[in-house]
C-alpha cells in the first residue's frame, strides 16, 4: 500500500465506495419529490435499518464510518500522490502543452480540494444545522427546502458548483479506477468512458433536480 | 527559413542554466530538427562559442536516444515522430520555438539538453529479462502464440525508452516505459514464469527512482513516438496487484 501503485489502487478502492454512496445518496435526494412526509419516513428508515435485530442506528453508524474511512484514505493518498509528483519535476517547463484532450483529468486535485470544502458546508448546511435557517432541531425536509429558499439563491449556486465538480471529478475517476486496478483494455475503454460519462450526468441531473426545483418553487 | 529559437543552456549538472535566445537563419524545410540544431552549432564552434548539447544517435527514429521538449511538447507536435524525423517544413518561417530537456528528477540534466536517463536502465535491470535459459530461437510455431497476444507484445516491444512519457506527464510518471516492457514479456510464453515477480520489482523499482505515480492521463501515449498504448498500464497493474496479493 505504500508504493504509487498501491495508493493508486486505494484511491480506486475508497473512490468505487464513495460512488456508491452518491448514488444511494441521490436517489434518497429525490423522495422531496414525492412530498415531506416520505422524505422524512426515508430519513428515519435510515437510522432502523435492520431493526430489531440491529439496534437503532447501528447499521447508519457502520456505513458512515466505512465512508469517513474511505474519504480520509483516498486524501491520503491523493494528497502523498501529488507530493511525489510534485518532488519528480523539481524544474518547471517554460513551455508546456497538453497533448491528451482532457478538461476533466487536469482538475482531479484542483476538483477534489473544492468538494472537500463543500463536503464541510454541506454538512454543516443540511447535517447539522449550523447554518441552516431552521437549525438541527427540525425535520430533514424542513431543513432541505428552507435550505434551498429562493432568498438563499446562492446556496443553490455553491450546491451547482460542486455537484457539477463532482461530475468532471468522477468522468475521469471512474473509467480510471478501472485503468489502475488493471481491469481496463483497447477492447473496454470506450465502454469504460462512457460508463464514467453516464454515472456523471445520472449524479449531477440527480443532485440538482432537488435544489434546483424548491429555489423555482416546484417544491415547496 | 528564418527562426528564432529559445534554447536552455546549462553546462553541467550543478549549474542553475537558463533559457538563451539565438537566430538561425537559412535553415531549409527539409531539414530534421537535430540538423537545424547542427546549423546553430557549427556556427557556435566557427563564433568561439560552446555549441548546445543535445543527444543523438541513428537518426532514423529507432534509437531512442534523441529527444527534447519542443514548444512544451516531447518530441514537437508531430505525432508518433521522434525529434530525429520531425521535419522543419511543420514550422512556419519566422517561428520563436522553444527547446528544453526532459524534465523530471530521476532524468538529471548532464549538459543543455542531455539528461541522464540511467533511471530507465535499473528499472530494466530489476527485470525486464527472462532468465530461463531458453537455448537457441525456438523453430517457428514451436510455440503456439495467439496472434492478437504476439501483435500486442509487438506493439508494446516497439518502446526505444526515449523517456518522452517520463517529460510529458504531469507526475514525471515512467509508468509507460515500465508498462511497455512487462507488457512485452508478459504476454509470450517465454516471460510467463517470471511474470508477477518481474512486474513487482520494476514497478518498485520505478518508486526507488522517484518518478511519479501514474493518474492515468494520457499524455505519455499522445508524444511517445512509438504510440505504446495506455492499456499496457493496465496490465502493468493488474500484474502489480496480483503479485502483491501472493
Amino acid at each position: 500500500m505504500a508504493s504509487s501503485n498501491g495508493k493508486k489502487a486505494v484511491m480506486a478502492v475508497t473512490g468505487a465506495v464513495m460512488v456508491g454512496f452518491l448514488l444511494l445518496h441521490m436517489l434518497g435526494n429525490l423522495k422531496i419529490f414525492l412530498g415531506r412526509e416520505s422524505f422524512n419516513e426515508y430519513a428515519h428508515a435510515l437510522r432502523t435499518l435492520l431493526e430489531p435485530i440491529a439496534p437503532y442506528r447501528s447499521v447508519l453508524t457502520v456505513l458512515e464510518i466505512i465512508l469517513v474511512v474511505s474519504v480520509v484514505l483516498h486524501m491520503w493518498a491523493a494528497i502523498s500522490l501529488a507530493r511525489r509528483a510534485r518532488q519528480a519535476r523539481p524544474v518547471k517547463y517554460v513551455a508546456k502543452k497538453s497533448q491528451a484532450g482532457g478538461y476533466a483529468t487536469h482538475i482531479m486535485r484542483f476538483g477534489g480540494l473544492t468538494i472537500a470544502l463543500y463536503v464541510v458546508w454541506h454538512l454543516l448546511d443540511l447535517t447539522f444545522g449550523v447554518v441552516n435557517p431552521k437549525g438541527f432541531d427540525s425535520a430533514p425536509a424542513d431543513r432541505m427546502i428552507a435550505g434551498f429558499d429562493p432568498s438563499r439563491w446562492w446556496v443553490t449556486l455553491i450546491y451547482l458548483v460542486a455537484v457539477v465538480m463532482v461530475g468532471l471529478h468522477l468522468r475521469h475517476g471512474v473509467w480510471s479506477a478501472f485503468q489502475t486496478l488493471g481491469w481496463a483494455n483497447r477492447a473496454r475503454y470506450k465502454a469504460l468512458r462512457a460508463t464514467a460519462s453516464l454515472v456523471s450526468a445520472v449524479l449531477v441531473v440527480g443532485f440538482l433536480a432537488p435544489p434546483l426545483a424548491i429555489t423555482f418553487g416546484v417544491v415547496k | 527559413m528564418n527562426l528564432t529559437l529559445k534554447v536552455w543552456r546549462q553546462s553541467g549538472p550543478t549549474d542553475a542554466g537558463r533559457m538563451v535566445t539565438y537566430k538561425v537563419e537559412d535553415v531549409s524545410p527539409d531539414m530534421s530538427f537535430l540538423e537545424m540544431l547542427d546549423v546553430l552549432n557549427e556556427r557556435l564552434i566557427v563564433e568561439g562559442d560552446d555549441p548546445v548539447a543535445f543527444d543523438h544517435d541513428c537518426r532514423e527514429g529507432i534509437c531512442g536516444m534523441c529527444g527534447m521538449v519542443i514548444n512544451g511538447v516531447a518530441h514537437g507536435e508531430q505525432r508518433a515522430t521522434t525529434t530525429c524525423q520531425l521535419h522543419m517544413r511543420h514550422f512556419e518561417d519566422g517561428a520563436t520555438i522553444t527547446i528544453e530537456p526532459w524534465r523530471a528528477a530521476p532524468f538529471p540534466v548532464v549538459k543543455d539538453l542531455v539528461v541522464d536517463r540511467s533511471a530507465f536502465d535499473r528499472i530494466i535491470q530489476a527485470g525486464g529479462f527472462v532468465s530461463v535459459p531458453a537455448g537457441s530461437a525456438p523453430d517457428a510455431h514451436s510455440v503456439p502464440v495467439r496472434k492478437e497476444d504476439a501483435d500486442s507484445a509487438f506493439d508494446a516491444a516497439t518502446c526505444i525508452g526515449c523517456g518522452a512519457c517520463v517529460a510529458a506527464c504531469p507526475n514525471g510518471s515512467a509508468s509507460l516505459f515500465t508498462a511497455a516492457k512487462i507488457t512485452h514479456l508478459s504476454l509470450l510464453p517465454q516471460g510467463q514464469p517470471e511474470r508477477l515477480t518481474r512486474a513487482k520489482a520494476m514497478v518498485d523499482q520505478m518508486d526507488a527512482e522517484g518518478f511519479g505515480g501514474c493518474t492515468n492521463t494520457g499524455e505519455c501515449t499522445a508524444v511517445c513516438p512509438k504510440g505504446i498504448p495506455l492499456d499496457t498500464i493496465a496490465r502493468m497493474n493488474s500484474d502489480y496487484l496480483q503479485a502483491n496479493k501472493k
